[in-house]
């Protein structure tokens, strides 16, 4: 399609490598105006590397960067930025202290002619940008008090609306709903029509396929296959991925799927009346032994307050929790895991220890359980090494720094974490956002695997596939309030959204 | 299970030479400083590199020394302690007061055994140490602002029990400890090397010292971690004020007197041989080796600036622009690190 043109973007035989790994092997990769190019491959591939080349990031590399025809080279993000590139991390790059005005104009704020910040003028037009997007919210209230999901909108909207001629968007949609996908795609196809180069990073196959004009493959560092979107299929691109058949590795539950009576297992967690403000009204529900319980919303429905609540990080309002048939009033995180909970939240900044090694990350959690008073790194690495071969973690060094890793890796250890002595209750956020489908795959069996082990587990998920992938129970959460349950009957996507 | 190609990625080899040195530039600059100063001195001054020079410096670090052990696991934690001197002072200025003084000196001091002085004024410090992790932990103050307070507070305990007046006489074992010598080595050294070396056990080698660099390196995860987060900084804060407690009846005795304002370039000091050492003002990273490489540098500076005889008021201006120099170095190779991890 972008045939005759000549990109405006364009690398050849990139290499790049961290150390001994090599992140790109020899890519060559192009960018028209007015296209959106897809791009998928498995966790470590190697994608947010080359965006991160594009985008200034990653300075040193070897190849050739091509813009607008000419050799160029940048030597920071300031300069990516000056040449009309924007991007949109995987990893959630906002200023959560900053308002959410300032974080629309964070680098550009309006000033006056003594350079003064325009405050009023500056809420205005963020407040008209987000609006446009579809977000209504207060400009000036603090961002890191907003949902992890409109904090992503937000910055997504940022990007959008800097006037960038690139655009990239490393996963951007992992924590928003249908509708806010929606209007994303929409304003995606505005931009392209207009004449932006759009390249678009996502482990959701079918949302590839439906936004992209081209769409590239990643495999192991290299470029494995680029088609136009229009000739291509799911399956072939998850063939492409991770070079065996994909089939069975993805259902689009677009059809009906029966969910299976009770276990009759016992009741781990009691939940009654639970309240806080107005993002949680009279929740109440039981989670049981050996049993997955789904709890389905959009963003903002209160499902982050709730697990933050059950980990004891938030306390309620109102309303009661009952653990293992004791009341409990889970004053702290530190209350919750004596209480036998364990919580993986969606953000894994929040989560992990960037500057420290793959072990020590994971030991963390059961530091208490194998050391007294002395540490026994000895054993913390066996138990990391572990985790590390069960989940395939790459590269399986547990001396890595957990910088290193892959977003979707560190992800895999956010969650191994709390696997060599399972709690009593899990709760799961979002526990494959970010994970190829391979990986996915691989989470749904852990899950599989606790639960026989009598867990109760809870996940929560804005995503409808996530939910159906892995809960026996189901319920629908819609502005804080438990709206619909789905059980021992038939439940789709479709239904889901409908319900939500 | 999938993801079997990806088990062919080439496993990590050693990172280049490069990467290395600069992920431990922190620990590198500060040693180097050190070199470089200890070499500049003693070529400019015959008698700085002599055997009863490095007993001076040690000495003369000591006290900075023993009130730095605490400061570096609180600075670890990315908190700040500015209440150590005052409470240096205060806890020297107790053990003194529960001292029985000679006639001649004008305070209304409560003597007691000397067991008991000590003790009482261990207890002081812990509990102004509490009260210190309590404003922060509990009612949420930010440890600058809390432990600015304290400042002030344990200056104002300091001035009730003097009165402006000096005392001087303090329990046997402290001015043993504090002013003695054992087989020529002051017991004031000893103190402060194993106090540093059982920081550093504690630091390095516990679950505790663990929970630290966790609790620095990233609070928000260790509370995830199911982390008792509040505790573990509450902690942090008693074991600052017990040190420099420990620090400032040493001091006492190594002076030879209790009075007000007498450990008033304390504050800077220990500050200064954390962050020297390389210790990040951002938490997580560092450690009492550091703190120990940042004592000396301090230690050599002012030691050696009295041997070449130079302008005393040109000392405190060359002492402010190395603090600049290594707050620079401090967070220039945060920024480097956490670009070598992105
Ligand atoms: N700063 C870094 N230092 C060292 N290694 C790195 C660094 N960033 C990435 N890597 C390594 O480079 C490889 C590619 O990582 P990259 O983040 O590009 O993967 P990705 O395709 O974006 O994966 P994901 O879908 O999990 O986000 C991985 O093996 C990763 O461990
Ligand atoms: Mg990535």
């Amino acid at each position: 399609m972008s045939q005759g043109r000549s990109p405006i973007l364009e690398l050849n035989q990139i290499t790049k490598a961290f150390g001994g790994v090599e992140a790109l092997r020899g890519v060559d990769f192009a960018l028209y105006a007015g296209e959106i190019h897809g791009l998928v491959g498995e966790n470590g591939a190697g994608k947010s590397t080359l965006m991160k080349i594009i985008a200034g990031v990653h300075p040193e590399f070897s190849g050739r960067f091509m813009l607008d025809g000419k050799e160029t080279r940048f030597r920071s993000t300031r300069d990516a930025h000056a040449a009309g590139i924007a991007m949109v991390h995987q990893e959630l790059s906002v200023a959560p202290d900053l308002t959410v005005a300032e974080n629309v104009f964070l680098g550009n704020q309006p000033t006056n002619r003594l350079g003064l910040v325009q405050w009023r003028r500056m809420a205005r037009d963020a407040g008209e940008q987000l609006g446009r997007f579809g977000i209504d919210v207060d400009p000036m209230s603090r961002l890191g008090d907003l949902p992890i999901g409109l904090q992503q909108l937000i910055e997504i909207a940022r990007v959008l609306f800097s006037g960038a001629r690139i655009v990239i968007l490393d996963e951007p949609t992992s924590a928003l709903s249908p509708p806010e996908v929606e209007r994303l795609f929409a304003t995606l196809r505005r931009l392209r029509d207009e004449g932006t180069g759009i390249v678009f990073i996502s482990h959701f196959i079918e949302d590839i396929l439906r936004v992209s004009d081209t769409v590239t493959v990643f495999r192991n560092g290299r470029k494995v296959a680029e088609t136009a979107a229009a000739e291509t299929t799911k399956g072939a691109l998850i063939e492409a991925m991770i070079g065996r058949g994909g089939d069975a590795l993805e259902h689009s539950y677009t059809d009906d799927l029966q969910l299976a009576p009770s276990n009759g297992g016992r009741v781990v967690l009691k939940v009654d009346q639970l309240s806080l403000g107005r993002s949680l009204r009279d929740v109440s529900f039981e989670a049981r032994s050996g049993e997955v319980l789904g709890i389905y919303g959009f963003m903002g429905c209160g499902q982050q307050e709730l697990s933050r609540i059950l980990f004891g990080k938030l306390r309620p309002d109102g309303g009661t929790i009952v653990v293992d048939g004791r009341a409990r009033k889970l004053r702290s995180t530190a209350a919750a895991r004596r209480a036998g909970v364990a919580l993986v939240p969606e953000s894994r900044r929040d989560m992990l220890f960037h500057q420290e090694p793959v072990y020590k990350n994971i030991s963390i959690s059961v530091l208490e359980r194998i050391s007294a008073l002395l540490l026994k790194p000895a054993r913390e690495r066996a138990i990391a090494m572990r985790q590390v071969e069960q989940l395939q973690i790459r590269p399986p060094v547990v001396g890595l720094d957990l910088g290193m890793l892959s977003g979707g890796n560190q992800q895999k250890v956010a969650l191994a974490k709390w696997l060599t002595y399972p709690p009593r209750l899990l709760v799961l956020c979002e526990p494959t956002r970010g994970m190829d489908v391979g990986a996915k795959n691989d989470v749904i069996n852990i899950v599989r695997d606790l639960r026989a082990k009598g867990l109760a587990i809870i996940v929560l998920s804005t995503e409808p596939e996530t939910v159906l992938s892995l809960a026996d129970r189901i319920l629908v959460l819609k502005r804080g309030a438990v709206v619909r349950e789905f059980a021992n009957e038939a439940v789709s996507k479709d239904r889901l959204l409908e319900a939500a | 299970m999938a993801s079997s190609d990806s088990a062919t990625a080439p496993a990590p080899r050693l990172r280049g030479f490069g990467a290395f040195l600069r992920s431990q530039m922190r620990n590198i600059a500060p040693f180097l400083t050190l070199i470089v100063l200890s070499a500049f001195f003693a070529i400019a001054s015959p008698s700085f590199a002599t055997l009863d020079n490095v007993g001076n410096i040690l000495t003369q670090v000591s006290v900075t020394g023993i009130i730095a052990v605490g400061l570096t696991f609180v600075i670890l934690c990315a908190e700040i302690d500015l209440s150590v001197a005052s409470i240096a002072n205060v806890t020297g200025i107790a053990v003194a007061y529960f001292t029985l003084q000679e006639s001649y000196v004008n305070i209304a001091n409560v003597p007691m055994p000397g067991w008991a002085a000590i003790l009482l004024a261990l207890a002081l410090c812990a509990l102004l140490g509490l009260v210190n992790a309590l404003g922060l932990t509990v009612i949420g103050i930010p440890s600058f602002i809390m432990t600015l307070a304290m400042m002030q507070i344990a200056a104002g305990i300091s001035a009730l029990l003097v009165r402006g007046q000096i005392a001087y006489k303090v329990p046997p074992l402290i001015s043993t400890l504090g002013s003695g010598a054992i087989g020529g080595v002051p017991w004031i050294v000893i103190v402060a090397a194993v106090m540093l070396l059982g920081g550093h056990l504690v630091l390095t080698y516990t679950r505790f010292g663990r929970y630290i660099y966790m609790v620095g390196g990233n609070r928000e995860a260790a509370e995830f971690s199911g982390l008792n987060v509040k505790l573990i900084l509450g902690s942090v804060m008693v074991i600052s004020a017990v040190c420099s407690g420990i620090g400032g009846m040493l001091g006492v005795a190594h002076f030879g007197s209790a009075q007000q304002n007498e450990f008033d370039t304390y504050l800077l000091d220990s500050i200064a041989a954390v962050v020297v050492g390389g210790t990040s003002l951002f938490g997580g990273r560092g450690g009492i080796g550091n703190t120990i490489v940042g004592l000396f540098v301090l230690g050599v500076l002012n030691n050696g600036l009295d041997h070449v005889n130079i302008d005393s008021f040109l000392k405190i201006l060359i002492r402010g622009l190395i603090l600049l120099a290594a707050l620079i170095i401090n967070v220039y190779a945060q920024r480097l690190r956490e670009r070598t991890t992105d």
